[in-house]
């Protein structure tokens, strides 16, 4: 579904990615793991197309239409229509836009480029109340009228991840990029985003886990961990290898 | 750093008004002196009130000094290199009046209009919304008069008002804005060549929406116009107001003054979207709008509304103000102010509260982008009279890019300690990481910037009438995708 090669980018002028390596089939979850600076951030924001950050060399296919087509020179909608989605590990604050409507337009135009008819605000309701249920969101995002409030407009750090989560299951991407979703999250929050994660897991889907800690593996079982280092990616393994890293450190791995 | 994606966004905006008409016109020499007056009006076939009113400003004005207070910054105007006269041919001295119907109007003019989406012609003009056109310094023609004339209400040019209701527009004339006013009132007195007048006699809800349609064309012309718009007793009127002129690398001046007045449970609504030229890229060229705008609420119970769309012209300085004078009259202001490229806007509003249980509204969105700078100033006056009055005002700016400005200069005057006064105001800016995240999320560029002026402007777009609303919006975003990214 996806296959990087050779893949070098950089931000600012400067090389973050050298040389990156990385192929995931449908229905695989990667978990890619890597010391601060190393270029973790770098490649999600680079599969999902921030203008800021330059492919300088490599290749980046994606499978549209049963082909592998370059992405490279796609805009970030349309890959998002393509069924890309990142999950931030920032999620962005747009007060003044309705989350509700924001949701509704995105998800319609995903549904009008797959040559869909978009649905009425009424039809939307009913299905966004389904998939709110089905990551158990529901009960809490109606108290707290997330719906009405301004995308991500005063949301703690966790419901902004929980709400990154609900856009997730509302897009039903094929290729899921999950930045850093664990980081400051309590552990009630991180067990409602991986369960979340899990259920939308299929065989027709992938995800990708951007992540420090070994901790969010225990809830979301990779396939394959990648060990990124300096802008590429110098040792994969199984889950085997997510607990060598919490056992030995970076240093221990990549000395 | 350059890249694919950002180059998209930077497609030229195209302004789609920018064409000059070709046409023959009678224009006066350059210069401004109680000659070149007197031939204005001699023109306009005006009678003798009219004339010594005009030469009255004209010689206060030559007293006055240009004010420079405001936010803005233009070299020196020199007000002699600017013909105060100019008509379509088709109107020539000597001939009467205007042409008796809009089809006997020019077809290059009647095309004019078409192509900046007025339509004039009988058989195609917008229904429900009655039109006076102003081309350069005169009105060329009013439409739906019949519909009008069966409820009673007048609409037509002001030099049309001038003969034919002279007691009605010597009583209100000047009243509101007085030529003493201020430098560029006193310049619109001297030398107004014309612009709408609107009376709505007593107990007339006015059937269909009023609205002028101003057009600059020809060079190095300066348009002066000046709307006086009454609502008697227990009346309403919905009035609109658009504005176009050609792209020129000179600047040019539009100096208007528009006067309202309600009178006992009257009520009017006057909404604007200037779309003046705003200069090139590098700042050249465009219009200088300085405009006088203020209303009356003369009557008890009485309602005025401004509401505005400001995204044009290279400089706009107009503050559109209400006097709250009748107990429990109500004023509002809502604007939404765009500035892009080297744009100025200095703009705002007046409340001036005189009588009890008064109430007047703010809610100001200025824009801007680009190196543009934008202005917000307001004042509210609570006087000594006005027991119980109110004000609640929300003066919001969004930055996009880094090189424009947004300031806020609110004057408060409170003279009454009954007074409720409450005052919200916010900065923010339209980021990169708002574009990408929304980008991220399946939404194009043209949809993201419109989710996010709707989002910001909202509040003042929902006071407009729906085709106003909808072409305000496309506007806004259509300058706005050229500034992001």
């Amino acid at each position: 579904m996806l296959e990087i090669k050779n893949l070098k980018a950089e931000v600012d002028g400067k090389p973050v990615l050298k040389g990156l390596n990385l192929k995931v089939n449908a229905g695989e979850v990667h978990a890619i793991m890597g010391p601060n600076g190393s270029g973790k951030s770098t490649l999600s924001k680079i599969l999902s197309g921030h203008p800021n950050y330059v492919v300088t060399g490599g290749e980046i296919n994606f499978e549209i239409n049963f082909q592998q087509k370059s992405i490279i020179d796609m805009e970030a909608d349309e890959r998002a229509k393509e069924g890309i989605f990142l999950a931030f590990q920032y999620p962005v604050e747009v007060p003044g836009v309705n989350n509700l409507t924001f949701l509704m337009n995105s998800f319609n135009a995903v549904l009008e480029h797959q040559g869909s008819l978009p649905l009425s605000e009424e039809e939307f309701k009913i299905y966004l109340d389904k998939k709110m249920e089905l990551m158990g969101l529901r009960e809490d995002f109606l108290k707290k009228g997330f719906m009405d409030r301004g995308v991500n407009s005063g949301f703690s750090g966790g419901e902004k991840k929980k709400n990154e989560i609900l856009q997730m299951a509302v897009l039903a991407p094929r290729l899921a990029i999950l930045d850093e979703t664990d980081s400051g999250l309590d552990i009630d929050a991180l067990r409602i985003v991986s369960e979340g994660v899990n259920k939308l897991r299929s065989s027709k889907n992938a995800v990708i886990l951007i992540t420090h800690y070994q901790r969010l593996l225990d809830y979301i079982k990779p396939d394959f961990v990648h060990v990124l280092s300096q802008g590429r990616i110098v040792k994969t393994g199984g889950p085997e290898l997510a607990h060598e890293l919490e056992k030995n450190g970076y240093d221990g791995i990549l000395s | 750093m350059e890249n694919k994606t950002n180059k998209n966004f930077h497609q030229d905006y195209e302004y789609k008004y920018g064409f000059e008409t070709q046409i023959a016109s009678d224009q006066v020499q350059k210069g401004l002196s109680s000659d070149i007056i007197r031939l204005i009006s001699r023109k306009k076939e005006e009678p003798e009130w009219m004339l010594e009113y005009r030469l009255k400003a004209f010689e206060y004005w030559q007293k006055l000094e240009e004010p420079t207070w405001a936010h803005v910054r233009y070299p020196k105007i020199n007000f002699q290199d600017i013909s105060y006269y100019s008509a379509p041919k088709t109107e020539a001295v000597g001939k009467e009046e205007k042409p008796k119907s809009l089809q006997d109007l020019d077809p290059e003019l009647i095309k004019t209009f078409e192509r900046l989406g007025i339509p004039v012609s009988e058989q195609k003009r917008i229904s429900g919304v009655a039109v006076d056109v102003v081309f350069d310094s005169v009105s060329v023609g009013t439409t739906h008069k019949e519909e009008l004339d069966k409820v009673g209400v007048i609409f037509c040019s002001i030099s049309e008002a001038i003969k034919k209701y002279p007691d009605l527009v010597r009583k209100y004339l000047g009243s509101i804005v007085p030529f003493s006013d201020n430098y560029y009132a006193a310049l619109n007195a001297a030398v107004f060549t014309d612009g709408s007048f609107c009376y709505i006699p007593k107990g007339v809800k006015c059937p269909i929406d009023l609205s002028t349609y101003f057009r600059i064309n020809a060079k190095e012309t300066g348009q002066f116009e000046r709307t006086l718009l009454v609502a008697d007793e227990g009346s309403f009127v919905n009035y609109l107001e658009g504005c176009t002129a050609p792209q020129r690398d000179e600047n040019q001046l539009h100096a208007a003054v528009v006067e309202l007045i309600a009178l006992d449970n009257a009520e009017i609504k006057y909404s604007t979207v200037q779309n003046w030229y705003t200069g090139d890229k590098e700042g050249k060229g465009g219009i200088y709008n300085f405009v006088t705008k203020r209303g009356k609420c003369a009557g008890v119970n009485s309602k005025i509304s401004w509401t505005q769309v400001e995204s044009g012209s290279a400089i706009t300085w107009k503050y559109p103000s209400v006097i709250l004078q009748g107990d429990h009259s109500e004023g509002y202001f809502y604007s939404v102010a765009l500035t892009h490229d080297y744009m100025q806007a200095d703009t705002g509003t007046k409340m001036i509260h005189i009588g009890k249980n008064t109430k007047s509204t703010i809610i100001s969105k200025g824009i801007s982008a680009d190196h543009s700078s934008n202005a917000y100033r307001g004042q509210v006056k609570i006087m000594p009279s006005a027991s119980n009055a109110r004000n609640y005002s929300q003066c919001d700016s969004m930055l996009v890019g880094k090189d424009s400005s947004a300031h806020t200069f609110p004057y408060l005057d409170v003279k009454n300690n009954t007074a409720q006064i409450e005052h919200e105001a916010t900065t923010s800016r339209i980021s990169e990481d708002q574009i990408f995240y929304l980008q991220s999320r399946g939404l194009n560029m043209e949809q993201t910037i419109s989710m996010l002026v709707n989002g910001f402007c909202k509040e003042v777009f929902k006071q407009l009438p729906l085709e106003f609303s909808v072409e305000a919006v496309k506007l806004i975003e259509m300058k706005l995708e050229n500034s992001v990214g």
